[in-house]
């Protein structure tokens, strides 16, 4: 074990030298008067010339390790970083609901390698955390994985969609997925994609803000996430997150149509092009669509868990020189999609790329930038250059979604003519026929309407 | 029980048993009898043009209902770094208070509704605190760690304070001792509270997030006298580096207490030095009374465990509460329980502090941990209910209560009413532990109110949204060889200037030795007329005007009152003006205060003509009644062109 636990250069001599190991109650002297404090582990980012110590009211100091000239061990106590465990309740006449932790906010802890929170996950904790889950299901938790969102790729997509299919069969009542934020909205395309006909609801999961803090958005999420699951009639896979900032209620939003917009804000994701499928609070649960798939009680899933890794995406901008495309098709990728300008553009020296690219049978399509709004490649010249060059628009298919459905694709077959048919065939809303009018809403901040808006309605 | 209780005797009699005397007439020794040991904390916000974490402007504030969006949040409690949860933390959460945070573009970003994690501290704020803990003698840490600090109650919309300690253990000296510091921390102020009422708590947002020091002492101080010179040094100190807020709420201190065989208890939001002594001495006794009843509690009970209190549910129609017990809760229908606490008779009025007795501790936590807005209980030892026999009875019966016992009731919707119990159960018991850790917050009349239990070191927790800062020692030699002069030598200077003693608060609150120096220095103004120019006059024409004197356009009325060889004296009717116009044109300046260039010879040539005129008026047969009377006439022709002690001089020869 490292008793030293993060320490390096300057610092860790002197930790060493005075033979005081991290978490001892120690009396540090130095040049500029003494310290007293426990020892704390040291990230190992930071700079290795200060000793980090926790005095006795809490709070955290560095000392510089260069003016120390004594440290006296005083005493030990190690910190034990654990959220009060306490059985499940069970309770007969509530619905069973399987939570699948896979990592991210919804539950961490401190990380003291590298200073930052880490995701842990365990069932009783949670019950610990938030009590209120109790009040809707019954809960049984199984830890997939233990990975930042970013960190999830093909290999986590297919593992929980045959869990999921497994727990399906035992005749949960709904899932839950606990997902780091940041790419929360591939794995949920990748799941509605892999995971079709599903009875019951398939609800993802997450926090803006990590639950080691006392306003995070983490146990609101996650109880709006497990009623959804327990008692709605949404036999969709949904993200549920916060529709506004404030903790009032959650939106549920399609598998394939969401998207995280912000950064930092709570309320980042949105239903990008259509509106959202219903809204959640502590209460119930209101539909906000009408057309959505039901809850059904027979247990007839399809698991089509497949992804062909050598797809990529590229981002088209003005100068974009052909060799980035050449160098995908070098490298052995099967699947491009492009994300262009406008209704759906790229510059003309790409064109002997794209051609070249086709030839090697690499199916290529293509999404927009804009976000919303459908590909229109009719409209303007370049658009039908590009189609004849073999570059299939994508109609309104976001360019997340489409990478994720053409890996899938691409998992199952290699014929082009197939992965056409397979990526124009919606299977749940990643194309839409029609595009409501308000499913496109950016609301511009400081115009008289918008601000009255904000001060009465929106919190 | 009986039927009657007389609450008054028992008030009386309980006083005399705590030994309370009042501030007015407590003697030296009673401090030191009753083992009273008090801390300071001490806030003091600093002058800087941004936040400490986001780059909103600070000191800009709005009325509380000028806001444009609300937020809403609610706090849960979360472990700290050692993996334990706080006191405070867990008591809020049965609070469940929903926040509702008023916001204001122009002061509020996403930082301060917790949408976006912190930007980088404000260096200039780092500069100022780091010179305050050098002026505190502290040892400066060799890296700032942000800490977050938790606050449940809503008074931060992330749930906890950004703060970093900046220096430890360092000292000031008082008259007679030396008073040792345990921290200088650098900290985000927090929101202005608008209001508080059932389970709805409303801030605003514009304080929130401006930077501040805490400097925090040790319980070095004995008596309530060495409290607020402790407290003034501090704020003088804070202010001599010229770089902190001035105003209401930029200076704020909360003062621990303790006496022996008591804990620390924080009195919070002290907005006055000059209330101090009586919030601390009435706290002392209010912690000397708790352990008294202790003792008698622990006479009649084995202990905690042996004590049980028994309740009831029934029908609040029974009270007969006026709508002025209910009108908070509008339409919703109310439950009642009636609470038996056996052999707590004369407990509930037991004496306290002046105007309180141990029934209000239970009130204040019904409204503050259950929501129950006050008036909240009645009780067997309070008038009103000892009128309505027939709830008494029938309750007293109910309960099967005894001779000895006590009987309280409390109402409020249903929803509220378990964790009202659960309220009065653990108030109860920790009388048999003495006093509990709380934080309290000073009312002007000397008695304080509870307002949270207080937090320990398991609040603590490292922000894990930035990186810790190194403080190079370069840095702080730097500050050190540019401190301003400490506040004993300002004291001394002061004293050496022949300046009389009420003159030092207003001038060191002010910081404006260094402008008074500098206009001895430029212009020869003698320091003694200085000193009461600022600390007697200025500071009345403040007083009497509300407004703030624009002190560095002295230096442009020295300058012409120099070039033109005006008398010093003459900036008095200034001054008078000044304050009303503070940007008038300094010609005009003059002109309004009357004030007309004469020669000395022209001045003096008139007293010659005025003794004659005396002669036919005169009146009193007093000796000076001429001088006088020629000063009078003269002062105004003199004022500004001849010193009046010349004048005086002339006159007398």
């Amino acid at each position: 074990m490292d008793i030293y636990k993060g320490y390096r250069g300057l610092s860790l001599e002197v930790l060493k030298k005075y033979n005081i190991p991290v978490w001892t109650d120690a009396l540090v002297k130095t040049e500029k008067g003494d310290f007293r404090g426990i020892i704390l582990p040291r990230s190992v980012n930071d700079d290795d010339r200060h000793i980090v110590l926790k005095i006795p009211n809490g709070y955290n100091i560095g000392v510089s390790a260069d003016l120390v000239t004594g440290i006296e061990d005083v005493g030990y106590k190690e910190a034990h970083y654990k959220i009060p465990e306490k059985e499940f309740p069970f309770s007969p006449e509530k619905p069973g609901i399987k939570l699948f932790g896979t990592g991210g906010t919804i539950a961490s802890r401190l990380d003291y390698r590298t200073g930052a929170v880490i995701p842990a996950f365990s069932p009783g904790e949670l019950y610990g955390a938030v009590p209120e889950l109790a009040d809707i299901c019954n809960l049984t938790t199984e830890k997939l994985f233990a990975v930042f969102s970013e960190n999830m790729g093909p290999q986590q997509y297919k593992t929980l969609a045959v869990a999921i299919g497994e727990e399906i069969k035992k005749g949960t009542q709904g899932i839950v997925i606990g997902h780091g934020t940041d790419t929360m909205h591939h794995t949920a395309a990748a799941l509605s994609f892999m995971v079709q006909n599903s009875p019951v609801p398939i609800v993802m999961v997450g926090s803006q803000r990590s639950s080691d803090r006392p306003s995070s958005d983490a146990a609101l999420n996650l109880i709006h996430a497990v009623k959804t699951a327990a008692e709605s009639d949404i036999a969709e896979v949904m993200v549920c997150m916060f529709g506004p900032t404030s903790d009032k209620y959650g939106l549920l939003h399609s598998g394939t149509r969401v998207r995280k917009m912000h950064s930092s804000y709570r309320s980042t994701f949105r239903t990008v092009g259509d509106i959202p499928i219903a809204a959640v609070d502590r209460d119930k649960i209101t539909p906000i669509r009408k057309l959505y798939k039901k809850r059904r009680s027979d247990r007839n899933v399809e698991i089509h868990p497949f992804f062909e890794e050598k797809v990529a995406m590229i981002y088209y901008y003005p100068n974009m020189m052909p060799d980035m495309i050449d160098s995908l098709v070098e490298n052995g990728y099967k699947g491009i999609i492009i994300i262009g300008t406008g209704l759906g553009h790229v510059n003309k020296p790409l064109y002997p790329a794209i051609k070249r690219a086709a030839e090697k049978n690499v199916a290529m399509f293509m999404t927009v930038q804009t976000l919303w709004g459908y590909t229109h490649m009719f409209v303007y010249d370049t658009g039908r250059d590009l189609m004849s060059l073999g570059v299939i628009p994508a109609e309104n298919m976001l360019p997340e979604v489409a990478y994720i459905k053409l890996g899938w694709a691409l998992g199952m077959t290699d014929d082009l003519e197939e992965i056409k048919k397979i990526m124009l065939t919606p299977v749940c809303d990643e194309i839409t026929e029609r595009e409501p009018y308000n499913g496109y809403l950016i609301f511009q901040g400081g115009i008289p309407e918008v601000e009255d808006f904000l001060s009465k309605i929106h919190k | 029980m009986q039927d009657y209780f007389d609450r008054e005797k028992n008030i009386e009699k309980t006083r005399n048993l705590v030994g309370f005397v009042p501030f007015q007439k407590a003697s030296g020794d009673l401090y030191s009898s009753l083992g009273f040991k008090c801390g300071l904390e001490v806030h003091q916000q600093l002058l800087t043009a941004k936040k400490l974490f986001c780059r909103c402007p600070a000191g800009l504030y709005f009325q509380p209902d000028d806001f444009e969006a609300e937020v809403i949040r609610h706090m849960r409690p979360t472990l700290s770094e050692l993996g334990e949860y706080d006191g405070t933390a867990l008591m809020e959460f049965k609070t469940k208070k929903r926040v509702i945070y008023r916001i204001r573009k122009e002061t509020t970003c996403t930082y301060e509704i917790d949408d976006t994690p912190p930007f980088k501290v404000n260096l200039e704020a780092l500069d100022i605190a780091a010179e305050i803990a050098c002026l505190l003698k502290t040892n400066i840490v060799g890296e700032l760690h942000i800490t977050r600090k938790q606050y449940l109650d809503g008074s931060i919309p992330t749930g906890f304070q950004r703060t970093a300690i900046v220096g430890i253990e360092g000292s000031i000296p008082l008259k007679n001792k030396e008073v040792r510091i345990i921290q200088l921390s650098l900290e985000e102020d927090s929101c202005r509270e608008v209001s508080d009422f059932r389970h709805d708590r409303i801030f605003t947002t514009d304080r929130l997030g401006m930077p501040l020091v805490e400097t925090v002492t040790y319980p070095d101080l004995l008596n309530p006298l060495e409290v607020v010179e402790a407290g003034q040094y501090i704020r003088f100190l804070t202010r001599s580096t010229g770089r902190v807020r001035t105003g209401i709420g930029a200076t704020r201190q909360d003062v621990n207490v303790s006496i022996t065989g008591g804990t620390r208890v924080e009195l919070k939001g002290v907005p006055k030095i000059s209330l101090f002594p009586w919030l601390v001495h009435n706290e002392a006794f209010r912690q000397k009374a708790l352990l008294e009843i202790r003792k008698i509690l622990l006479e009649k009970f084995k202990g905690k465990e042996t004590w049980r209190l028994t309740s009831c549910n029934f029908d609040p129609e029974r009270l007969n509460l006026p709508r002025s017990h209910t009108r908070a809760y509008g339409k919703e229908p109310l439950s009642a329980r009636a609470v038996r606490l056996p052999g707590f008779e004369g407990m509930l009025s037991f004496f306290t502090s002046p105007g309180k007795s141990f029934s209000d501790e239970l009130s204040d936590r019904l409204k503050v941990v259950a929501g129950l807005e006050k008036p909240n209980i009645m009780h067997s030892e309070d008038g009103v209910f000892c009128e309505n026999k027939d709830a008494k009875d029938f309750l007293l019966s109910k309960l099967g209560s005894k001779k000895g016992d006590a009987l309280l009731v409390f109402w409020g919707p249903e929803e509220d009413m378990e964790t009202a119990l659960e309220t009065i159960d653990e108030r109860c018991l920790l009388l048999f532990d003495g006093i509990p850790n709380e934080t309290r917050k000073g009312l002007p009349d000397g008695t304080t109110i509870f307002e949270r239990v207080l937090p320990g070191p398991d609040r603590m927790y490292p922000d894990t949204d930035s990186a810790p800062i190194p403080i190079e020692r370069s840095y702080v030699e730097k500050i050190e060889s540019n401190l301003p002069v400490s506040v004993n030598e300002r004291f001394s200077q002061l004293d050496a200037w022949g300046a009389p003693q009420d003159v030092r608060t207003y001038i060191l609150r002010k910081n404006l030795m260094p402008l008074l120096q500098k206009l001895n220095l430029t212009y020869g103004a003698d320091p003694k007329f200085l000193s009461c120019l600022s600390g007697h006059y200025i500071k009345n024409l403040e007083g009497k005007s509300g407004k703030n004197f624009p002190w560095l356009r002295l230096f442009e009325i020295f300058e012409y009152m120099e070039s033109e060889s005006v008398e010093f004296e003459k900036i008095r009717d200034v001054a008078k003006i000044l304050i009303e116009n503070p940007n008038m044109e300094i010609d005009s300046l003059f002109s309004l205060a009357g004030f007309v260039k004469r020669q000395r010879d022209e001045v003096l040539s008139m007293i010659p003509e005025l003794r004659k005129n005396f002669s036919r008026i005169r009146k009193s047969e007093k000796e000076d009644a001429e001088k006088r009377w020629l000063m009078g006439k003269l002062k105004s022709f003199a004022l500004g062109n001849i010193p009046l002690g010349e004048l005086y001089g002339e006159i007398i020869l």
